[in-house]
């Protein structure tokens, strides 16, 4: 079962790009302490995603006649765990590099490909997702936003929520409804380009509980688009939507966005001194151990995206199993520093544990909820 | 995929069935089902091939120790593949592994089926004829073993790391393998079996059970070749990650798949048994998770690399 999920390695040629992406990835975090690092894909640096893009680390899986750099998912996976291993701010070009380039590149219209891939691979524009609603959450297929036909293109109204990045971003690719009705589920969705700039579009950002502003309510009233703007087929919503979110599900953030706490704690205990609990001792080495299978398993499945399949279920399993770990760092890491209440705990390690503590649910709520995965994992036991 | 494994696979199938492995663990005679294993070669598949062995890499061989967990094979074949490497002159017959102080008494798997133990005393390796106590346990094939005193011949030093870290990545696979069959098993029967109306596996409470499980059986998989696909023998760090992994999976992984299969599950008739024993008797063998995790832990400690790049350096 799952049998192609097996032990696979990383390509000389792409480990050879290691050491460019790690000295950029080490000028911008260097200077931030692990507070501010631990927030890693949701930091927001936009002159450091122009620099990522100058030196040629996005866009790295598209073709060159785009900008791209014709590298595989492997050389992705280098960069990407060079950038969250040290908690570099990766959010600006995050969601175009990840998910909305090889959407454009595998469903967009040459003219498309052509006008926003070179522009994502010098990372000068960013983008966004447009799926969850007011009353779209896990049942994706129940949007309600809807595009009608105008003699123009397309005219949109409603409502996009929790979309990250938003407030910040040039495009939106959203996941509408272009005929029929939310009853018609999976059939007359579709999805569009939409220009954040364009008149009848209000971004109101939403404060998050640990005080960022990464996501943000954006509202659609009579904006109208170009006919250009579909992407991909009409009615063929639902079948990008899943393959794009097989990108956004199967990359290695989903099993380091705790590491940078996981170090600062590590550290905290070199400099203590603390070697001689067994607890921790223990606890040290089985995050490191399950650390080590599964970065492992992000290869696995970034070997099934290599061989151009869509690993959907492959990734769902990857992600549970990712933030499950994510999520049980902080909780084991408060209770080592706390059993030990005569060590002090410095404030930029109690802030960033505190950080990933609280934040830490919405782990397995992003890019699908921890049931959701696991009801993908059981259809593809044969289940349901 | 080494080319020998689809072979393997088939001759145990047709070699070591349910009924072959329950008459062994009843005490019955594994002698047919040891020759035609010796038979194969596959026993000296670890064996240089200039002493006339397949000289497979360890990754090669660990891939036919998880399709020995699959079957539920009931001898030491993973452990006599290891023993004839490490060995210049093995003696025929099956043969066990076990790391000892003198005079404390230890489980050695398969002691009951060995006709040889392959010992590390303290960093030194001794072979010795097996002798032993049965566990008690029903069908277990384990047996109790002590020895007083080191054995007088001696026949070298242990491989780097002792005997135990390389019975670790064994026992890894062995796990693996038969997660992979429980999983597999389990899945099945909560298609099959009927309540309220449909098949339980419909149940959502179940589904996500069963998603949590497959996840443990893929995380198995890839931690014993984790523990295979480096060096013989292994790293501390490929050892540990190998069996702390599988050994803090195979609680759960036993525990889904007798929530999953109700009480059928528990009777003795039933072939649930023979892997949910196997994977605790594989946890508890050679370190459980904890004892790998206190030594990970105190080289991680020791090391002044960040995670990422220390998990990423030992596997590279």
């Amino acid at each position: 079962m799952f049998d192609t999920l097996s032990l696979a390695s990383l390509p000389p040629a792409d480990e050879a790009i290691r050491p460019a992406i790690r000295a950029l990835a080490a000028e911008a975090a260097s200077a931030a302490g692990a507070d501010r690092r631990v927030r890693s894909w949701q930091g927001y640096d936009p002159e450091f995603s122009r620099r990522l893009g100058e030196a040629g680390f996005l866009g790295l899986t598209l073709p060159k006649r785009y900008g791209g750099h014709e590298r595989g998912p492997f050389a992705r996976f280098v960069v990407v765990e060079e950038l969250l291993g040290v908690g570099a701010p990766v959010a600006a070009h995050w969601i175009a590099d990840r998910q909305s380039a090889p959407l454009i590149l595998n469903f967009g219209s040459e003219a498309q490909r052509e006008y926003y891939l070179p522009r994502i691979a010098r990372g000068e524009i960013f983008f966004c997702i447009g799926m969850s609603e007011p009353g779209s959450g896990s049942d994706l297929a129940s949007v309600r936003t809807r595009a009608e036909r105008t003699e123009t293109g397309w005219r949109v109204n409603g409502q996009k929520i929790w979309t990250s990045g938003a407030p910040h971003c040039d495009y939106m690719i959203a996941l509408l409804r272009t005929s029929g009705s939310p009853e018609d589920r999976h059939a007359g969705l579709s999805q569009l380009i939409i220009d954040l700039k364009a008149p009848g579009i209000t971004i109101r950002p939403i404060r998050d509980l640990a005080g960022d502003e990464h996501f943000a309510e954006v509202f659609f009233e009579d904006v109208d688009l170009p006919a250009d703007a579909l992407i991909g087929e009409e009615g063929e919503g639902w079948k990008q939507v899943t393959a794009e979110l097989a990108f956004e599900r199967s990359g290695p953030e989903r099993i380091y966005s705790s590491v940078v706490l996981l170090d600062a704690w590590i550290a905290h205990l070199q400099r203590t001194g603390r070697r001689d609990d067994s607890a921790t001792l223990a606890l040290v080495g089985d995050f490191t151990a399950r650390l080590g299978v599964l970065r492992a398993m992000s290869i696995a499945c970034t070997a099934r995206l290599a061989a151009g399949e869509s690993p959907v279920t492959e990734a769902s399993l990857v992600k549970d199993l990712g933030t499950a770990f994510e999520q049980q760092l902080p909780v084991a890491i408060g209770d080592d520093l706390a059993a030990h209440p005569d060590e002090p705990v410095d404030a930029e390690l109690y802030r960033a544990l505190l950080y990933v503590t609280h934040v830490a649910p919405s782990f397995s709520l992003r890019g699908g909820t921890r049931e959701i995965l696991r009801g993908i994992i059981a259809r593809g036991m044969g289940l349901r | 995929m080494g080319e020998f494994l689809l072979p393997f696979e088939r001759m145990l199938e047709s070699l070591s069935p349910p009924a072959t492995v329950r008459a062994v663990e009843a005490g019955g005679s594994a002698d047919a089902l040891w020759d035609g294993l010796a038979a194969s070669g596959f026993l000296d598949a670890l064996v240089p091939e200039e002493r006339g062995g397949a000289g497979l890499p360890l990754a090669e061989a660990g891939a036919l120790w998880q399709a020995l967990g699959r079957h539920a094979v009931p001898l030491p074949v993973g452990e006599t593949m290891l023993a004839r490497a490490l060995l210049d002159d093995a003696p025929a017959g099956p043969i066990a592994l076990a790391t000892a102080k003198p005079g404390a008494g230890i489980v050695v798997p398969f002691g009951r089926v060995a006709r040889h133990v392959l010992l590390d005393i303290d960093g030194t390796l001794h072979l010795v004829e097996a002798a032993g106590e049965p566990t008690g346990v029903p069908g277990s094939l384990a047996a109790r073993m002590r020895w007083d005193a080191v054995p007088a011949a001696s026949i070298g030093a242990a491989p780097a790391g002792g005997l135990r870290a390389l019975a670790a990545i064994l026992r890894a696979a062995l796990i693996a393998g038969a997660a992979d069959r429980l999983t597999a098993m389990t899945a099945a029967y909560a298609g099959e079996r009927v309540q309220f109306g449909k098949p339980i596996g419909k149940q959502q409470a179940l589904q996500q059970q069963m998603a949590v499980m497959a996840e443990d059986m893929v995380a198995c998989r890839i931690a014993a070749q984790l523990g295979c696909a480096g060096a013989f023998p292994p790293s501390l760090a490929a050892a540990a990650t190998a069996k702390s992994v599988t050994s803090a999976a195979a609680v759960r992984l036993a525990a889904t798949a007798h929530a999953v299969h109700g009480a059928i599950g528990i009777s003795e008739e039933y072939d649930l048994q023979l892997y949910t024993r196997r994977l605790h008797e594989g946890r508890l063998a050679d370190g459980s998770e904890s004892y790998w995790n206190r030594l990970l832990g105190t080289a991680r400690l020791g090391d002044p690399r960040g995670s990422v790049d220390y998990v990423r350096e030992a596997f590279a």
